[in-house]
């Protein structure tokens, strides 16, 4: 009892005639088919390199174009010739050229002894399958497809949505259901030859003849109808990438193949030398005898994929560059925007870096330069502090920070004298927590040891600065976790607030902060708001200060910091 | 786009031929053994002058990588080099005395050799000074994915520009011919580049890295560009527009993908910076042969004379195309 080998071959001939060869040599008898748009020289050439081996044969050439009826035409005139030519063969297994088995040739018979009755063969109902390409699934049984999909895309297309339109459909045959799964496959003589021949063929035929992709779906659906045994799954490794088309195998997957423990493997480069030299002149491997486990190139091409149609999250490159909306993430990690904090609390950038351990910046869009921490030039990946090159691209100069400190979370200062044109950006990015405290922006004025006339004007611009913000962070189309607080309303009871913030950083435990920072010495600062007002400016974003303090602030030695228990 | 935008691109797209096909007559052959061309081959153009030192790693790099042909423009080298390459079995050079700036840096020149040679070859077009990198390039040959692209029906393929330097200042580091340059200038900016989009001809326009922090800190957007599609399956009605920054028809710059996936890209490692540039750079502005009025050189003979340290802390040490790939320079795409 032995196994046969259907190939079907169109180009890299000698690849095709080692694999060829070397199935012979393990006792297994060959029927080849070469597509009929191959020169006759070529074929002619294989034919006559093969001749040593008489249970090497070739079948009646057909034209293979990819998904019609010719592939399983020749698949079927292979199959009958081997058949008939070689009547101790209990298994069919098809192949194509670029298939390389990669365990001895014993091995696979004698797998495919111990299960004589078994038809290896990837077989699934229409509704099942996740992985078709083009969105035919159910429609490739009941459509008529005349145009070719490769070569006239825009009338198979048309000819598709015309049908769909006028409600054509065409009759699936009594007693099919449809089911399909890969073109490769293993069968045994009892289910093959019923289905070759059944009386039911020639209607069988003409119906799968205008299916689309019929190698596909022909011998998947009508082993269904005799296997007593189907097992539905490839014995060949075969994997598809997003657009339906097959991986391919390299030298490099030489350790990843071996450890595959498939049988056979399609798609291998013809050029990949080392493999063919590694799986077809070494018959001394360690026999593994195991189950095919294709796990670990399973994960590699599933990557591949994921990598090509999600890519990495706020990665923007030479071949990513995503629409707005389709960033998948608009930058690589969470960070932290802080507003009028650094104005409100006395060195708020050591205690916050103490308190998180994130990396806190200050005023990263500063009108002089990037203040990044410790009053560093450059940061992570040479990115400069320049504020005009900055400036030429202020999203970019976002998202290459976060991109360049993965895995280290950033918080920087905000306010109004800073470049505003990364705020709407930020406000719809869900990575972006933005804490803005309106109105702190005055604190320093209020420290400052200008002209009130300056100071007033500088008021009234700021003012309008930070109103215009608030009205961006407040739009609907925002993603940013955003907190807004008026000053006098975030000085009521400052540590609630700060206590939400650090946690939703959250990488220091889930230790409550064992120290407050210090507000600046507020004294004054109604009075000084009073003088604004008097003066016909009218500073609103800041919330009520009573002119005069109340009693709980005036304690000397300032304001005790007020931790909350829980 | 409307028809008109369309209808103007290929008014466009003409024009650069028609002046590539009257540039023929700048080239005179030295050596012409594109007879030895099958059709299969993988071609490389490029345009030099003097860079005889740089030619022996360039010939070796691209050699192993699986380049069958040469195709060089030599713009009146006086070190030998034209010599040196007319000697090579692989390589058909022309030389011409013409302006460089003329024929829009070389680019007609190269238009008319692809468009004459090139047809329905993989094309790689690149300077002296650019090596190429793709994915996998440590394991396979470039055939592996050029015969990738051909089955994803992909017809150009992106590899930014990344400037490397030293460490230390320029002219510390000398080069020998033939010794391979990323030994000296093995840094690089591996995270500050920007990116925007050219609307009318689709490509991206990327700026960024060393020239841009040293040398255009000021005016950051007349900073180089460092976008490039070198490696194109060419055919005869294809046309660069400017280097090898983008090229017509338009389609053949969506090198990028805009729905959040990555496409397959890699890197020309630019090893512009050996100690041979400062002499190069004051030569250059000499000549005013450069682009947007030699700026370019001229900000850096000026950066120059103070003999810079590109180098910084946070500057990347060149490991291999993997580590490229991790830090989002270049992607395998779906290739693995």
């Amino acid at each position: 009892m032995s196994v046969g080998i259907i190939m079907l071959v169109h180009t890299a001939f000698n690849r095709a005639e080692d694999v060829a060869r070397h199935w012979a040599r393990g006792g297994c008898p060959v029927v080849i088919h070469v597509d009929n748009a191959v020169p006759r020289a070529h074929f002619e050439d294989l034919r006559q390199r093969l001749a040593d081996f008489p249970d090497v044969l070739f079948s009646k050439r057909h034209r293979c174009e990819w998904g019609t009826w010719g592939l399983v035409a020749a698949t079927q005139d292979a199959a009958e010739l081997l058949l008939k030519s070689f009547k101790d063969v209990r298994h069919v297994y098809l192949a194509s050229g670029a298939c390389l088995p990669l365990r001895p040739v014993e091995e696979l018979t004698s797998y495919l002894a111990e299960r004589p009755r078994t038809d290896f063969i990837e077989s699934a109902t229409t509704a099942d399958v996740p992985w078709t390409v083009g969105g035919l699934e159910h429609e490739r049984f009941t459509l008529h497809f005349p145009f070719s999909w490769r070569n006239s895309r825009f009338l198979f297309d048309k000819f598709v949505e015309l049908q769909r339109r006028v409600g054509y459909k065409r009759h699936i045959p009594k007693g099919i259901t449809p089911h399909m799964g890969s073109q490769w496959w293993c069968l045994t003589r009892q289910t093959l030859s019923a289905i070759l021949d059944d009386p039911e063929r020639p209607r069988h035929d003409a119906y799968f003849k205008h299916v689309w992709i019929p190698d596909e779906s022909y011998f998947q659906t009508l082993a269904r109808l005799y296997s007593t045994q189907v097992e539905s799954r490839s014995l060949t490794l075969s994997k598809f990438d997003f657009q339906g088309k097959p991986h391919i195998f390299y030298d490099d997957h030489l350790q990843l193949l071996r450890r595959s423990d498939c049988f056979v493997a399609r798609k291998i480069w013809p050029h990949a030398d080392r493999l063919y030299n590694a799986f077809l002149t070494d018959p001394n491997r360690v026999m593994s005898r195991q189950e095919p486990n294709p796990g670990k190139i399973d994960r590699i091409f599933a990557k591949a994929v994921d990598r090509r149609t999600r890519g990495r999250p706020g990665l923007y490159m030479q071949s990513r560059y995503p629409n707005e909306g389709w960033e998948n993430g608009v930058t690589a990690g969470k960070y932290s925007v802080f507003q009028g904090f650094s104005e409100l609390f006395v060195c708020f950038e050591q205690w916050l870096a103490r308190a998180t351990a994130a990396q806190v910046h200050g005023h990263l869009y500063a009108p002089k330069r990037a203040e990044f921490t410790s009053g560093q030039t450059l940061i992570n990946g040479a990115l400069s502090d320049n504020a005009a090159l900055r400036d030429a691209n202020p999203k970019a100069f976002l998202t290459n920070l976060v991109w360049n400190t993965r895995g280290e979370r950033q918080c920087f200062q905000y306010g109004p004298y800073d470049n505003p044109k990364i705020l709407s950006p930020m406000s719809r990015d869900p990575n972006a927590q933005i804490s803005v405290i309106s109105g702190a922006w005055a604190v320093p004025l209020f420290k400052s040891n200008s002209n009130f006339s300056d100071i007033r004007a500088e008021a009234a611009r700021l003012q309008k600065i930070e109103s215009r913000m608030l009205d961006i962070l407040r739009s609907p189309e925002i993603k940013a976790r955003i907190r807004i607080w008026s000053m006098a309303e975030f000085i009521e009871n400052p540590m609630e607030p700060l206590q939400i913030i650090i946690d939703e950083i959250g990488q220091k435990s889930l230790r409550r902060l064992a120290e407050a920072p210090t507000l600046e010495d507020l004294t004054g600062f109604g009075q000084f708001l009073q003088n604004l007002k008097n003066q016909g400016m009218h500073p609103y974003l800041m919330g009520d200060f009573p002119v005069d303090p109340s009693p709980r602030n005036t304690r000397s030695g300032g304001r005790k910091p007020y931790l909350v228990k829980k | 786009m409307g028809a008109w935008q369309s209808y103007s691109l290929r008014l466009q797209r003409r024009r650069w031929r028609i002046r590539a096909f009257r540039k023929r007559r700048d080239l005179r052959p030295i050596a012409n053994r594109t007879d030895q061309i099958r059709p299969s081959d993988l071609l490389l153009f490029s345009t030099q002058r003097n860079e005889g030192i740089r030619l022996p790693w360039f010939l070796k790099y691209y050699r192993d990588m699986g380049v069958n042909h040469f195709f060089f423009v030599d713009n009146d080298s006086s070190d030998g080099s034209l010599d040196y390459l007319a000697r090579q079995a692989d390589v058909s050079v022309w030389t011409t005395r013409q302006s460089y700036k003329r024929s829009r840096f070389g680019v007609d020149w190269m238009n008319w050799l692809l468009m004459k040679y090139g047809h329905d070859h993989w094309c790689l077009t690149v300077d002296p000074d650019e090596l190429f990198l793709y994915p996998f390039c440590d394991t396979r040959p470039l055939r592996a994915l050029t015969d990738w692209l051909d089955a994803s029906s992909i017809k150009s393929f992106s590899a930014m520009l990344l400037d490397m330097y030293p460490k230390g200042p320029l002219d510390q580091h000398p080069y020998t011919a033939g010794q391979n340059p990323l030994e000296v200038t093995s840094w690089f900016d591996a995270g500050n580049y920007t990116i925007r989009k050219n609307p009318k001809l689709g490509n991206l326009w990327i700026q960024g890295g060393p020239r841009a922090r040293m040398f255009f800190a000021d005016q950051p957007e007349l900073a180089p560009a460092l976008n490039k599609v070198p490696l194109v399956r060419w055919d005869r009605r294809y046309a660069y527009v400017s280097s090898t920054h983008n090229l017509l028809p338009r389609g053949l710059n969506q090198v990028y993908d805009e729905w959040g996936g990555e496409k397959a890209s890699g890197a020309l490692l630019h090893t512009k910076f050996l100690a041979t540039f400062t002499e190069k750079a004051a030569e250059e502005v000499d000549r005013r042969q450069h682009y947007g009025a030699s700026r370019e050189y001229i900000a850096y003979a000026e950066g120059v004379k103070e003999n810079p340290d590109l180098w910084c802390k946070w500057s990347e040490k060149y490991i291999n195309w993997r580590q490229l790939e991790i830090l989002g320079i270049m992607s395998k795409g779906n290739w693995a």
